[in-house]
């Protein structure tokens, strides 16, 4: 069950969005930038208020890669593993923080951290590139990941 | 006197703490009782000198890279803001060679101006096509487009003013012209970097061609990976819109255009441009067989331009300077200049736009500099992830769509991605294969499962099973000729390239090996 806050919150963001043409995909981003992730729940309010079916919303959602289904950690690490940052160690880049956060992708055990693989960041020339809390960074290494997740960590 | 300075904003020199410097040097600078204007320019585009600061001297601007937060009180010492010496001192930045050898049309602007003041935009040539354009009957505007030879920078190549004329003939009562912004190719960033750095170009673009069709609607699908180009391009529409070039009388022309932006949601097949259309209209990202075209029946069913970010952002100097001036640059059929994006495993990477004609070498070497790691360069991907791993032999064809093709290399939205010789080339292959499986829409068959057995079947082949190698051929050759569109038939391309060119990579004897 949504609790009555973020149920409201639903209701106005998709009222806010719903006579737009293509409300969907607009509609989906502003929930998931105000509650972090969409929620199951909230599907049956969006699809009455667009005339669609449930299961429609749900083929839509599931469909990007882009939505959460279930909130973050409270850091959240992407690093890119498309090709150009591949050329410069982007595998090993993946692998250490695979290491260090003790997670093989996804939320830690811990629940503090969740990492996810991005592909590309158009910051190809400066490879690898990663983000850390919406904050880019490129030409990274092993050091550098170190220093950046532990910095954001401590400011968290 | 107070002194000038530019720190870039684009997300790469961001990326690298340009955001930093251009803190410490506000700070410094107070604490010195110094007047400094800062301004946050654009990006030249010389990643390996990010951020590249650069100040305004009376012999014009010195450029400093790449400087971090630490350096500031080092060049402040140094009095760099008068242009004297210091380690990190590139001299008189459009002197650099790399800049300099580059033919910059439509990234003329870039680095050199605010990407979101008009005033500067304005007095650096900006929308004197657009004034043009209004000054001309729509049939000449597409006419001119027609002449100028601009073939679509997103991929496929197609002639940007045939599909104008198309849409500019259709009868209906909303037109639209959408810009495809979703630069999914790992190795591109020129649409980001147009988004974020010169963003009223593309607006200008996008506004002639909607007066060229008579499009009324406008829309940018940004990916949204891509969240500092979506914040910029949203402040310069609302910008442009306040000054009246864009909106319901656009110039007291009587003209009207409304642009908005929509981001994506992290699918690659949305590039496709009907998938594109789909994910507009608020379903999934499932690519539409064609016909009926989008020219005819596009968004909502209505006529729609569908153009790539760096045709779009062609277009104003087209109408500025004319099509011949534009034609003249570029050999054969590809007409122009293309921003190549030079990067993966090398010394210097970044945009270099240069005619069409230049060669791979001329692109990694000349202006690269050889490998980053100093190794010897074995493989380079160009036109993204769909686009074949070239090996040396092909290094010194000129880049020409047509010589390209002849050989089975895409040009693609340029490119060009550097692999070392410590890269494994069937393990990319798989990467290829793989990436095809995940981002695949699931309309057809030979993508859908193809991709899944490819992976399969490679990690066969990778186990020493060397049967598995003809039907991995066989495979390919079904995903090519049987899917809907290019990304399960063109995942052949980094598959097959591989498969060819570096056999030893997979276990395979060099004999084998078969050349295309
Ligand atoms: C799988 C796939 C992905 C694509 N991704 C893009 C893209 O990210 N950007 C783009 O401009 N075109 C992309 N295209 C090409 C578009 O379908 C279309 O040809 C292009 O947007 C038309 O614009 P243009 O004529 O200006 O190039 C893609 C095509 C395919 C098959
Ligand atoms: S080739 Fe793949 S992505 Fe393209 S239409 Fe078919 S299933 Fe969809
Ligand atoms: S490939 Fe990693 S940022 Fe483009």
């Amino acid at each position: 069950m949504l609790t009555e806050t973020t149920r409201q919150t639903v209701q106005h963001l998709v009222a806010a969005q719903k006579h737009v043409p293509g409300a969907l995909l607009p509609i989906l981003h502003d929930i998931q930038d105000a509650l972090g992730y969409i929620p199951a729940q909230a599907l049956g309010n969006i699809a009455q208020a667009l005339n669609l079916s449930r299961a429609e919303v749900h083929g839509v959602v599931s469909f990007y890669h882009f939505f959460r289904h279930e909130p973050a950690a409270a850091q959240v690490v992407q690093i890119c593993r498309a090709e150009a940052c591949q050329s410069m160690g982007a595998e090993a880049l993946w692998a250490h923080a695979c290491s260090r956060l003790q997670t093989q992708g996804g939320t830690s055990a811990d629940g503090a951290v969740t990492l996810e693989p991005v592909y590309c960041l158009g910051l190809c020339s400066s490879s690898p590139a990663m983000v850390v809390d919406d904050k880019l960074h490129a030409r990274v290494d092993a050091d550098k990941f170190d220093r950046l997740v532990a910095a954001a960590g401590s400011a968290a | 006197m107070s002194f000038k300075i530019y720190v870039p904003r684009d997300s790469a020199a961001v990326a690298l703490g340009a955001d930093e410097v251009a803190a410490a040097l506000l700070a410094q600078a107070q604490q010195r009782g110094l007047e400094m204007d800062l301004v946050r320019n654009s990006s030249r585009g010389l990643f390996w000198l990010e951020p590249l600061v650069e100040v305004q001297t009376p012999a014009g601007r010195v450029a400093y890279g790449p400087v971090t937060a630490e350096d500031v009180t080092g060049l402040l010492d140094a009095q760099f803001h008068t242009g004297a010496d210091h380690r990190l001192k590139q001299g008189l930045v459009d002197e650099i060679p790399y800049l300099k050898q580059q033919e910059r049309l439509t990234f003329a602007r870039m680095g050199v101006t605010d990407p979101l003041s008009l005033a500067d935009y304005e007095a650096h040539a900006g929308f004197a096509g657009l004034r043009r354009a209004l000054t001309l009957d729509a049939s000449v505007v597409v006419q001119q487009v027609l002449d100028s030879g601009l073939r679509g920078r997103g991929g496929a190549a197609f002639p940007a003013g045939i599909k104008w004329k198309t849409v500019a003939a259709a009868q209906a009562a909303q037109k639209y012209v959408v810009c495809n912004a979703d630069e999914g190719d790992s190795g591109t960033y020129s649409d980001r970097m147009t988004l974020e750095g010169d963003p009223f170009m593309l607006i200008e673009g996008m506004t002639i061609a909607a007066i060229a069709t008579g499009a009324t609607q406008g829309y940018v699908y940004i990916r949204s990976e891509y969240p500092h180009a979506v914040a910029t391009m949203r402040e310069a529409i609302d910008k442009a819109t306040a000054a009246g070039f864009l909106g319901a009388d656009i110039l007291q022309s009587g003209k009207t255009f409304h642009l908005e932006v929509r981001k994506a949601a992290g699918a690659y097949v949305c590039g496709e441009e009907t998938a594109m259309l789909e994910s507009m209209e608020g379903k999934r990202g499932v690519v539409r067989a064609k016909p009926p075209i989008p020219a005819l029946q596009g968004l909502f069913g209505q006529p729609t331009v569908i153009n790539n970010v760096i045709t779009l952002a062609s277009v104003p100097i087209i109408l500025a300077r004319g099509a011949d001036f534009y034609k003249h640059y570029g050999v054969g059929r590809s007409h122009g200049t293309l921003p190549f994006q030079l990067t993966g495993n090398v010394k210097r990477g970044g945009l270099i736009e240069k005619a069409f004609g230049v060669t791979l070498r001329q692109l990694m070497f000349d202006f690269g500099g050889g490998s980053a790691s100093g190794r010897p360069i074995k493989a380079v991907q160009v036109g993204g992830p769909l686009g074949a791993y070239v090996p040396e032999c092909y290094w010194d064809l000129p880049l020409d769509y047509e010589a390209y093709a002849a050989v089975g290399i895409t040009v693609g939205h340029g490119g060009i991605v550097v692999h070392d010789d410590t890269a494994d080339l069937s393990r990319l292959a798989r990467y290829a294969m793989e990436f095809c499986a995940i981002e695949s829409c699931g309309k057809c068959t030979p993508c859908r499962i193809g991709s899944t057995r490819g992976v399969e079947v490679m990690d066969r082949l990778k186990n020493g099973d060397h049967q598995a190698e003809v039907l991995l051929r066989d495979l390919c050759d079904t995903m090519l000729h049987g899917s809907l569109c290019a990304l399960g038939g063109m995942t052949s391309n980094p598959v097959l390239s591989a498969l060819n060119y570096y056999p030893q990579d997979f276990g395979l004897a060099a004999s084998v090996a078969k050349v295309v």
